[in-house]
C-alpha cells in the first residue's frame, strides 16, 4: 500500500507540489510555464492559477531574490510592529507589497507566523528574526544580499 | 491548580536530534507496548477511557475519531498530524516540534496502529519551514532504528494559508489543490484524504497518546475536570511581562495563566483561541480554562487598559477577511461587510442601523458559514458588544 502512496505523491498530478518545485527553479511562476503546466497535467490553465494565486508562498509575479515578511497579527502589533514595518521600509527604500529595482528584495506584511513569545517577528526566506527593534533591523538586512 | 508536564515532560530534557535521549527518556515504549500486547481496539478505548478531546480547537473526543475511521469499511486508511498552526497568537506546536519531535512521531505512529493505517502525514505550515530538517531527521531515526515498520511518514509542508489548519481545507491542500473548506458529510473518518478513511490530530493531541497508552486511560483522567479531562499548552502573548508556553491542568483558572504565569498588569481583556476565539473582560478572569467554558487552540493574548476594544476587533476581522478561503458566501462576504463597518466605528462614523447589521450578519454567519473559520468569526464582535457596548456607542455619530 505505501508504495501506491508514494508514487502517487510524486505524481506530477500534485499540483501544489509541482508549483512549488517550479517555484523554487524559477523564483515565481511565470504565466507561460502554469499554461505549459495546465497542458502537461492536463488540467484547465484556472485551476492551475487558482492553487497559485490562492497560497501566499506562492508568487505569481516576479520576486525579489530576498522576500521579508513582517507580521502584522495583534500579537505583534501590541509590540509595535508598526515601527518594524518604518523601519525597513525605509532601510529599502520600499513599501509593502513592492520589490526593489535591483530585485534584492520583496517587502510583505503576513499574518501570524507563530512567533507571537518574541514579538515583533518577521522572516525573511525561511529565517525567523525575532525580538525585533528598528536598531536591529540594518545589522539583519545586510546578511541578505 | 498546579502546573502539570505531560505533553511538554520532555521539551528541554532531551536533545530533539538524538533519538537516543528520547529512548533514556521511556521513548517508544508505548509503542512497543501496544505492538506487544494491545489489540487496536485496545489502544482506542484507553484513549477513549482518558476522555482526551482534540487539542486543536475543536474538542472532539479523539477515540471516538479513531474508532470511526477505524470501523470504516476499506484497507487504506491515513492518518494525519496537523502541524498548521496558524491561528493567531498560538505557537505552542511550534515550541513542541523544536523541543520534542519524538513524542510526536510516536503518537502518530500509535494512531496508525489504532486506525489501521499504513501511513501517516505531518502537514506542516511554511511559516514553519525552519523546522522541517529537525522534524525529517526526527523521522528517519525513528525509521532507522525500527520504530516506523509498516509505517510511513510523509511531512508536507503547507504554502501559506491559515484555513488550511482546517481539516478538510487541509486535506484539499495535501491532494495538491486550493485549500477550501469540504462539505460535510461525508466527515473524513469515512471519506477523508484520497476519499479514504482518515482521522486528523492537533499536534499536541498526539503528544498524549504514549503517555496515555504507557500510565493508562484512567490515570490520565484523573487530571481535569469532568468533561476535559487531562492538561492543556497554552500559548500566552500580548501585554504580559512573561510570554510564552505554559502546561495547566485543565479546569485551571484563566488568573493563574495571566497574573500569576505571565505577570500581566492592568489587563483590560483576554482573547483566548485567537481571531476565531472569545474574549473576555478581566473582571471574569477566575473563568476556568475548560472546554466547557472557554479553551479554543490555547492561544492566550492579553490587551490591557490602553488598547482599544474597537481597533482588535476590527484587526480581528482584518485578518479573518484575508483568510477567508472564499468558497462559501456567509463567510466570504460577511467578513468583508464586518471589516467596513467596523472600520467606520474605528473612525467614530458608526451609524445607528450599524449594530443590528452587524447583529444579523453575525447570525447568519455562524448558521450558514461552510466551516469553522466563518461560523466562529463573529465572536470578537458578539463578544465585544456584550461587554463593551459602551465603545461601540460612544463611536455612532451623533451619540
Amino acid at each position: 500500500m505505501s508504495k501506491r502512496v508514494a508514487s502517487r505523491d510524486k505524481a506530477p498530478q500534485n499540483l501544489l507540489v509541482a508549483l512549488k518545485e517550479a517555484q523554487s527553479r524559477h523564483g515565481y511562476l511565470p504565466h507561460d510555464l502554469m499554461r505549459e503546466m495546465a497542458e502537461s497535467l492536463d488540467v484547465p490553465v484556472n485551476d492551475v492559477y487558482g492553487v497559485a494565486s490562492f497560497y501566499s508562498f506562492l508568487a505569481i509575479r516576479p520576486a525579489g531574490r530576498n522576500i521579508i515578511r513582517i507580521c502584522k497579527s495583534l500579537p505583534c502589533y501590541l509590540k509595535n510592529s508598526q515601527i518594524i514595518i518604518e523601519t525597513v521600509a525605509r532601510e529599502i527604500g520600499i513599501g509593502p507589497g513592492e520589490t526593489t529595482p535591483d530585485g534584492r528584495f520583496s517587502f510583505e506584511l503576513t499574518n501570524c507566523i507563530g512567533l507571537c513569545d518574541r514579538a515583533p517577528a518577521m522572516l525573511i526566506n525561511n529565517d525567523a528574526h525575532v525580538d525585533l527593534t528598528p536598531e536591529k533591523i540594518k545589522q539583519i538586512l545586510k546578511n541578505y544580499e | 491548580m498546579p502546573q502539570a508536564k505531560v505533553v511538554l515532560k520532555n521539551c528541554g530534557v532531551i536533545d530533539p536530534r538524538r533519538i537516543s535521549t528520547y529512548l533514556d527518556a521511556d521513548g517508544f515504549k508505548a509503542l512497543e507496548k501496544a505492538r506487544r500486547e494491545m489489540s487496536p481496539e485496545e489502544v482506542i478505548n484507553e484513549v477513549k477511557v482518558a476522555g482526551l478531546r482534540g487539542r486543536g480547537g475543536a474538542g472532539f473526543p479523539c477515540g471516538i475519531k479513531w474508532e470511526g475511521a477505524r470501523n470504516s469499511p476499506g484497507d487504506e486508511k491515513y492518518v494525519i498530524c496537523n502541524a498548521d498552526e496558524g491561528e493567531v497568537g498560538t505557537f505552542k506546536d511550534r515550541y513542541i516540534l523544536e523541543n520534542d519531535p519524538f513524542t510526536l512521531i510516536e503518537g502518530l505512529a500509535l494512531a496508525g496502529y489504532a486506525v489501521g493505517a499504513g501511513q501517516g502525514y505531518v502537514y506542516l505550515r511554511a511559516e514553519y519551514h525552519y523546522l522541517l530538517d529537525l522534524l525529517q531527521g526526527a523521522v528517519n531515526q525513528a525509521g532507522e532504528s525500527g520504530f516506523l515498520d509498516g509505517f510511513d511518514i510523509n511531512i508536507r509542508e503547507g504554502a501559506g494559508a491559515y484555513v488550511c489548519g482546517e481539516e478538510s481545507a487541509l486535506m484539499e491542500s495535501i491532494e495538491g489543490r486550493r485549500g477550501e473548506s469540504r462539505y460535510r458529510p461525508p466527515f473524513p473518518t469515512v471519506a477523508g484524504l484520497w476519499q479514504k478513511p482518515t482521522t486528523i490530530n492537533n499536534v499536541e493531541t498526539l503528544m498524549n497518546i504514549p503517555r496515555i497508552v504507557l500510565d493508562g486511560g484512567s490515570w490520565y483522567s484523573k487530571m481535569g475536570t469532568e468533561r476535559s479531562q487531562g492538561t492543556k499548552v497554552f500559548s500566552v502573548s500580548g501585554d504580559v511581562a512573561r510570554p510564552g508556553v505554559y502546561e495547566l491542568v485543565l479546569g485551571s483558572p484563566l488568573r493563574e495563566l495571566v497574573d500569576e504565569l505571565a505577570s500581566a498588569r492592568d489587563v483590560k481583556l483576554v482573547q483566548i483561541g485567537g481571531a476565531t476565539g472569545r474574549i473576555i473582560p478581566y473582571d471574569m478572569i477566575d473563568t476556568p480554562l475548560s472546554f466547557e467554558n472557554i479553551l479554543g487552540a490555547g492561544a492566550v493574548t492579553v490587551f490591557d487598559k490602553s488598547r482599544d476594544v474597537i481597533d482588535i476587533v476590527h484587526r480581528t476581522m482584518e485578518f479573518l477577511a484575508e483568510e477567508s478561503c472564499g468558497k462559501c458566501t456567509p463567510c466570504r462576504q460577511g467578513t468583508q461587510v464586518m471589516v467596513e463597518i467596523l472600520e467606520r466605528f474605528c473612525r467614530g462614523e458608526g451609524l445607528k442601523k450599524d449594530i443590528k447589521v452587524l447583529e444579523d450578519l453575525a447570525e447568519t454567519m455562524m448558521l450558514s458559514s461552510l466551516c469553522g473559520l466563518g461560523q466562529a468569526a463573529p465572536f470578537a464582535f458578539l463578544d465585544t458588544l456584550k461587554y463593551f457596548r459602551d465603545d461601540y456607542d460612544s463611536r455612532i455619530q451623533g451619540n
